[in-house]
């Protein structure tokens, strides 16, 4: 192999600062890896850039949830470079992959064609616009985008601003949600018979993609012009995003969430092939004698193999008692869901949730498949206020003493889960003592960082004296971290 | 080595002719795999075409498939080598009123004859060109893991009484994984990663047709983008694209020429395996389409 020729060695450290940023990102690439990617890239036709971005992924990037973080990554340093994309003029340090032109021909045509339209006035374009989205023209679509962010992002060299603002400027420049109106009753209007709700769904959804395609390209107008302004390393570090295990609950945007909902179902699944492998292994049930003497015949008599009953462990009930007012909501809402899911690895799983009031809602989750449509229910029918619907830790943990306390055994493990930001309330804390004096376990789960706990009316030091034990769980890896632990 | 396809587009063309369409991903790690030496982990949702393309690709080569089905315990014996027990003690007895020694015997009794080979080490003594494939390897417990590395990264299987048997010729090696568990960092820093999705609509589009040779044009087309939109609801599981070719042919064979509401919702569960994601589904799919966004939840 040889990475070292001078002729590669600008790509070489193109390659080295891209890993670096990929395990800044949180991507865990090992040396090994680093290695396959440099002898992968000799093998594949250096301008085929598609071929190239396959390439580093297969080597580098080993599970999936990491895909849309190396994919941000690889634009930021190989996206695609030229003068058109410099803001000021300014020198361009890199010619690793060229401009579109060379790789893309009838992009270019396309491209020139909308560089011409510099005089167009806005209802011109906003026609073109239009029209391309009608037709699904990608070429044109592609055009627009630069134009589009041209003409209104008013992008300025050197100026401290995100890329997020440069979008929303143009975006809302576009209307885009309009125009998509727009296109969805020019085509009731031109189909021969009105249309079925049916067909109505595949039209909206085929616009929709289009209209998301037409942001993507935006989006990633907007980055190459950065970069070409801020250079890579500067770019790389502002567009840095969480991986989905690592999003902070409390402060997830709505892609976020989005993204986190996804990766909730196939996390549960995971978790209780787990458990269900956890239970079955490395646990041995008692001594089977009958089984032991009748295998010692073999031996003239001697038990030499000893045989041991089906191990039979119980399985341990479970009591949620979630805060679901609006700071904790989406972590509550986790947290049921990911329990429910796995139930199956529990004899028994009871909710409750509080804001200042507490009320069962084990209800909704039993004989329904669809959880999240329970957990709708939670958010929309549970009778949780009692006051004035801010959270009154003391007063709820009172009254599920009062109506529930009675039903705790020592088979039950409760989890609690909130921020115990009780509002400065009186704390009530002798009912978890008297619950942990029942119950197996008793744990606390905190979706806030550690570093703010007790600060403000938190109090859930208080409570944290009489549980087993307190967690962190501000994102999903330590949410699954803690269940599986869970007993 | 010689290496078997020219460059990614090559690979793409051979696939196509055995009727498994690829996108650039799929071709551009397979002929990384094949110039590198590495054996791939194909990722993906159940039924997009993970164990199709190890038989395609065995296909275009001319190869033989070795298929070695894990499930959890499996073991030694079943994945890698054994030797036969019983024969070897008949040759021992065999052997009782003979005058040869000790070491005679046990040197001929961990012979290759007593050996039975188990798919891993039958791919790498294979003469022929074969192609290896071990399939769902998330089902085996983290420890048998291990049994693969050897053969992942050298091609070769240490066996103590004989010594290690290398590999004649570089196998193609794919492994899948329906990520029900996380695979060892092991495993995964000695193999390329594919993930196969859902293709996108064009894709899909020719799957169908290629796979119904008979449908219309204008019936595969409606079928994708509702597949499409179906793919877009929150439900437990998605259609593969195996349920989108059977649905295409449920279809065809129902004689119908476009495709009405009534006549996709009779058939979803052709699509759907789930009762609840069939009641969702029929419910969006004859929804109004002004009111598809559902609640957000409460905060106070």
């Amino acid at each position: 192999m040889t990475i070292a020729e001078p002729s590669q060695s600008s790509m070489l450290d193109l390659l080295t600062g891209f890993i670096v940023e990929l395990r800044a990102a949180g991507l865990p690439v090992s040396l090994s890896e680093n290695l396959d990617a440099m002898n992968a890239i000799t093998h594949i036709p250096i301008e085929d850039r598609n071929a190239f971005k396959y390439a580093l992924a297969a080597t580098l990037v080993k599970n999936n949830a990491h895909w849309r973080a190396f994919e941000t990554v690889f634009e930021v340093y190989f996206s695609l470079r030229g003068p058109a994309y410099s803001l000021g003029g300014g020198d361009e340090p890199l010619d690793l992959a060229d401009d579109d032109t060379a790789a893309n021909p009838e992009a270019a045509g396309a491209g020139s064609g909308g560089g011409g339209g510099e005089a167009l006035t806005p209802e011109q374009m906003a026609e073109m616009l239009f029209k391309a989205l009608q037709q699904g023209d990608d070429a044109m679509l592609r055009a627009l985008a630069r134009q589009a962010v041209t003409r209104y992002a008013g992008m300025e060299p050197g100026r401290p601003v995100g890329g997020t603002y440069y979008l929303y400027r143009t975006l809302r420049n576009l209307d885009l949600d309009n125009v998509l109106e727009k296109l969805m009753s020019e085509a009731k209007d031109q189909a021969p018979a009105p249309l079925t709700p049916l067909e109505e769904r595949l039209e909206q959804d085929e616009f929709q993609s289009r209209v998301d395609k037409l942001k993507q390209e935006i989006e990633s107008e907007i980055r190459r012009r950065l970069v070409a302004d801020r250079g890579v390393e500067a770019m790389a570090k502002t567009l840095r995003k969480p991986l989905p295990e690592d999003v902070d609950f409390m402060h997830a945007s709505r892609d976020e969430l989005m993204g986190l909902r996804k990766a909730i179902y196939p996390l549960t699944r995971k978790l209780a092939v787990r458990l269900a492998r956890k239970r079955r292994h490395g646990r041995k049930g008692p001594l089977d004698f009958r089984n032991t003497v009748r295998h010692s015949l073999s031996y003239g008599g001697v038990p030499a193999d000893p045989k041991f009953r089906y191990p039979r462990p119980a399985k341990p009930e479970i009591f949620v008692i979630a805060d679901i007012s609006g700071s904790v909501a989406a972590f509550a809402r986790f947290t049921l869901q990911l329990v429910h899911a796995i139930s199956g690895q529990f004899s028994r799983v009871r909710s409750f949730v509080f804001i200042d009031g507490i009320d069962e809602v084990t209800r909704f989750f039993e004989g329904v498949e669809d959880i999240s449509h329970a957990i709708h229910r939670v958010n929309t029918e549970a009778d949780v206020v009692w006051v004035d619907g801010h959270s009154d830790y003391g007063h709820a943990f009172e009254v599920f003493w009062e109506k529930y306390g009675r039903e705790i055994s020592p088979k039950t493990t409760v989890l609690i889960l909130g921020d115990a930001r009780n509002n400065y309330h009186s704390s009530q804390a002798w009912v978890i003592k008297e619950i942990r004096k029942k119950a197996r376990h008793v744990y606390w789960l905190n979706p806030e960082p550690k570093a703010y706990w007790d600060t403000g009316d938190s109090i859930v030091g208080e409570y944290g004296a009489h549980c087993d034990g307190t967690y962190e769980c501000r994102n999903l890896r330590q949410l699954e971290k803690f269940v599986e632990v869970l007993e | 080595m010689d290496s078997r396809f020219d460059s990614p587009d090559a690979v793409r063309s051979r696939l196509r002719e055995v009727d498994y369409l690829s996108d650039d991903a799929i071709a551009g790690v397979v002929f990384l795999a094949d110039r590198l030496g590495k054996p791939i982990l194909v990722e993906g949702p159940a039924g997009t075409g993970k164990t199709q393309l190890a038989k395609s690709v065995a296909e275009i080569l001319g190869a033989r498939l070795i298929r070695l089905q894990c499930y959890e315990g499996l073991d030694e014996s079943k994945a890698l080598y054994e030797w036969n027990y019983k024969k070897q003690l008949l040759r021992i007895q065999a052997e009782r009123n003979n005058e040869s020694t000790w070491e005679d015997i046990e040197t001929d009794i961990f012979s290759d004859e007593f050996l039975l080979t188990r798919p891993l080490l039958e791919a790498i003594r294979s003469d022929d060109p074969v192609v290896l494939l071990i399939d769902e390897v998330d089902r085996v417990e983290i420890e048998t893991e291990a049994l693969l590395l050897e053969i992942l990264s050298d091609y070769q299987v240490s066996i103590p009484e004989l010594g290690t048997i290398t590999a004649k010729q570089i196998p193609m090696v794919f492994l899948t994984s329906n990520n029900t568990r996380e695979l060892s960092e092991a495993l995964k820093r000695r193999c390329l990663f594919l993930h196969i999705d859902y293709p996108d609509m064009e894709r899909e589009k020719e799957i169908v047709l290629t796979r119904v040779p008979e449908i219309t044009d204008n019936l595969a087309d409606q079928v994708t983008r509702i597949v499409r939109s179906i793919r877009q609801m929150e439900l437990k599981k998605s259609p593969s694209v195996s349920e989108t070719i059977d649905w295409a042919r449920t279809l065809l064979m129902l004689g119908v020429e476009s495709i009405t509401e009534a006549d996709a919702i009779d058939t979803l569960n052709i699509l759907l395996k789930y009762q609840s994601d069939i009641t969702r589904a029929t419910k969006e799919l004859s929804a109004d389409t002004t009111q598809r966004r559902p609640g957000v939840p409460r905060t106070s």
